[in-house]
């Protein structure tokens, strides 16, 4: 070759290097402004409710605690997250609530003070102010604030004021205060159990309840929390990791047979061969949402259906990855095993089987660590395990301490079920 | 002589209680797995709301009602199959867009936690332990906790998607990292290059097929992924066959459209993706 030609070459080469290296940002950067405008990220500020993220942060880290007067008839109730399960019975009442028949008076801290009117109304008292006092005039609420800050939001119904240490309100019906604490209450016990509050030297000491031991006493109350409901998150995690383990080796199992149909080494007659494997593709073409979908119609919601969802769908996915390995398998073992006059089975058992052990242990064992989030989504669709859990929480809008304890554990399960997957796979695979 | 069949039949007898134990316990792992899977079957099938052997029957009852809700419309089906595209190249696009990110994201952090490579050496386990998070974290959380807070659409969905991507590509291009040629990267830094410019010059053009197949393979994964967001609130086909499934029996024929566009786009997506890269490694193996 000439110079020139060379020289030529390398320009041409140049040139298209030079068009690849624009070239493919420029494609990926148009798509990407598609895209910008086809989902609308403009009005995305918009469409995002900022004060959600904001409960929702506050609410992840703090909890609240709830004074609430019925303004009919004076009644006061003290209750952690406003929740019945929460309530503190009366005259255990925390100590910053100082219950009084002529007007209950709540102290926030810091010099900021709340007085309920027991027949409607408070008076908020904060250093550096003026009080602020609303109260029921008739049918309407009334209130001393001319220029409303933006703090306080003032209509004939309602009155609600905001501060750094709580928030006020009264309607006709009721009035209301709720004051935010870091932590999640009632974690380990609720109000009516007789170990809260109680230290840990208490629970190793002396018999809290007469009737029954501490300790067992103390899991008991913990177990059946009414407000974590630990034993129910625990059934849910169980459940999810069922999900899993059932559908992950059920298609195994299921799978392996028909895999040897797919493979082109041990089935001769194509037809079959096709057969099987339009099978798989079927089966994995139809995805588990699809599947989900259908068997919940027929077996209801449950761990079950999760675990055939699984199940169907990745037999397809077993299916081929086995047929794969079985056309990789060295023909000359199988023909050693029936130099020495062993029949078929003895063939597969002793010729295949340990070829492709090391890729099917280590795939099922990666799908069962995939298989464990998979179900966590699949039981957030047909209800069942942690994902419903998960769900329901969400759909109150306002347990968001429990749906980031929820989240908590499904990471926790998954990275310990990948560590299990591991731990397995290393085992299984170096003693094979 | 004695002394050599006496070994013999020691070593016989060795072997054969060593295959003995072995097959002991191979059987009782055998028993352990069989009665894990039976217990672990009629324990989920107690606490299902249907039972497994109750509802068998009824498992072809949904698929017949969808086809006979289609087979008298079936001169409309293409109508709904192209009513309900645009709503499938969104979920194509959601799938598109977050692995693009989640590869980006992936590629920065499988550099920074790959030893040789990365820009801080020590914060390598923060780096792992980081990705490992965000593989086991379900796309379902972060989505419907961001559809809280932006609205439903497909923004919750990329984000939720883009990250669980970033840590399970991140995790796999950390191990193609590890096989890369490191002369490359040492060449660039005795010429005084950057960190960045040594990953982007020296690292990337080795890697690059390889990311680039795992990242089509997992675009495929969150073609799925997607359908799936949207069902629960994020938009696109899988929101579409949430209405048309809450229409009930007597209409199904719209879900049946909404089926068979996932179907195939799943099928054709599947196929292309595992085409491509046969090609791929043909292509190296003719150059090797």
């Amino acid at each position: 070759m000439t110079d020139a030609a060379l020289y030529a070459e390398a320009d041409r080469l140049f040139a298209r290097k030079k068009l690849a290296a624009f070239g493919l940002p420029a494609v990926l950067l148009i798509y990407l402004a598609y895209v910008f405008l086809a989902f609308d990220i403009p009005g995305l500020a918009e469409r995002a409710r900022l004060d959600n993220a904001r409960t929702l942060m506050s609410d992840i880290w703090s909890y609240k605690t709830r004074v609430a007067q019925d303004n009919r008839n004076g009644e006061v109730v003290v209750a952690i997250e406003g929740e019945r399960k929460g309530e503190y019975p009366p005259g255990t009442e925390p100590d910053w609530v100082q219950m009084d028949p002529a007007g209950t008076r709540i102290d926030l801290g810091d010099g900021h003070i709340v007085s309920f009117f027991p027949e409607g109304g408070f008076t908020y008292a904060m250093p550096g102010r003026a009080p602020i006092e609303a109260r029921l005039d008739g049918r309407s609420v009334v209130s001393n604030v001319t220029d409303a800050p933006d703090w306080i939001s003032a209509s004939n119904t309602r009155f609600q004021l905001e501060t750094s240490h709580g928030r006020v309100s009264l309607t006709r019906n009721r009035t209301e205060l709720f004051r935010y604490f870091p932590g999640w209450e009632l974690f380990f016990f609720t109000l009516d159990s007789p170990y809260h509050g109680a230290s840990l030297t208490q629970l190793f000491g002396d018999r809290i309840d007469p009737t029954r031991s501490n300790l067992s006493g103390a899991w008991h109350d913990f177990w059946n929390n009414a407000m974590w409901r630990h034993s129910d998150v625990v059934w849910a995690l169980f459940e999810t990791v069922l999900m899993a383990f059932l559908g992950t080796f059920g298609a195994a199992i299921i799978a392996l047979p028909v895999a040897f149909l797919a493979a082109k080494n041990f089935t001769p007659l194509g037809a079959l061969r096709f057969g099987a494997r339009r099978i798989f593709d079927f089966l994995r073409g139809v995805d588990g949402l699809i599947w989900t979908i259908v068997l919940s119609r027929a077996f209801g919601p449950g761990p079950m259906t999760g675990a055939l969802a699984i199940l169907l769908t990745d037999t397809g996915s077993f299916g081929k990855l086995f047929s794969e390995a079985l056309e990789n398998v060295d023909g000359k073992q199988i023909e050693g095993l029936s130099s020495t006059g062993a029949r078929p089975v003895q063939r597969y058992r002793f010729g295949v089987i340990p070829q492709i052990t090391p890729v099917l242990v280590s795939q099922v064992l990666y799908y069962l660590e995939s298989n464990t989030r998979s179900a966590t989504i699949i039981g957030a669709i047909t209800g069942g395990g942690i994902g419903l859990l998960l769900t329901q929480a969400m759909i109150t809008q306002k347990d968001w301490e429990e749906v980031s304890y929820y989240i908590i554990l499904i990471v926790l399960m998954v990275m310990a079920m990948d560590s299990l997957s591991g731990w397995l796979r290393r085992k299984l695979i170096r003693g094979a | 002589m004695t002394d050599i069949s006496a070994d013999i039949a020691s070593i016989r007898e060795g072997y054969l209680e060593q295959a003995r134990r072995k097959r002991l316990y191979g059987g009782i792992l055998l028993l352990v797995f069989v009665a894990l899977m039976a217990s672990g079957f009629t324990l989920a099938d107690d606490r299902n709301a249907g039972g497994f052997w109750d509802g068998l029957p009824n498992i072809f009852a949904f698929p017949a009602d969808v086809i006979a809700d289609t087979w008298p419309k079936l001169h409309l089906l293409p109508g709904h199959m192209a009513d309900y595209f645009p709503a499938l190249l969104e979920t194509i696009n959601i799938a598109a867009v977050s692995t693009l990110i989640g590869a980006g994201f992936a590629m920065g952090l499988s550099m920074l936690s790959t030893r040789g490579l990365a820009r801080w050496p020590r914060l390598i386990p923060v780096f792992r332990r980081a990705m490992d998070i965000m593989r086991a974290v379900p796309e379902i959380v972060i989505a419907l906790v961001l559809i809280f807070v932006l609205g439903g659409g497909p923004v919750p969905a990329v984000i939720a998607i883009a990250f669980h991507t970033a840590g399970a590509l991140g995790k796999l291009f950390s191990e193609v990292n590890e096989n890369a040629d490191l002369k490359p990267v040492e060449g660039l830094q005795s010429v005084g290059a950057t960190w960045l410019q040594r990953m982007w010059l020296g690292v990337v053009p080795q890697v690059s097929p390889n990311y680039f197949s795992y990242a089509l393979l997992r675009f495929e994964i969150n073609i799925r992924a997607s359908a799936i967001l949207g069902f629960v609130g994020a938009g696109g086909i899988g929101s579409e066959l949430k209405n048309a499934m809450s229409w009930g029996k007597g209409r199904f024929d719209e879900a049946a459209a909404i089926f068979l566009l996932l179907f195939i786009t799943i099928v054709v997506f599947d196929q292309l993706s595992s085409h491509v890269r046969n090609l791929m490694i043909a292509k190296k193996g003719g150059r090797a």
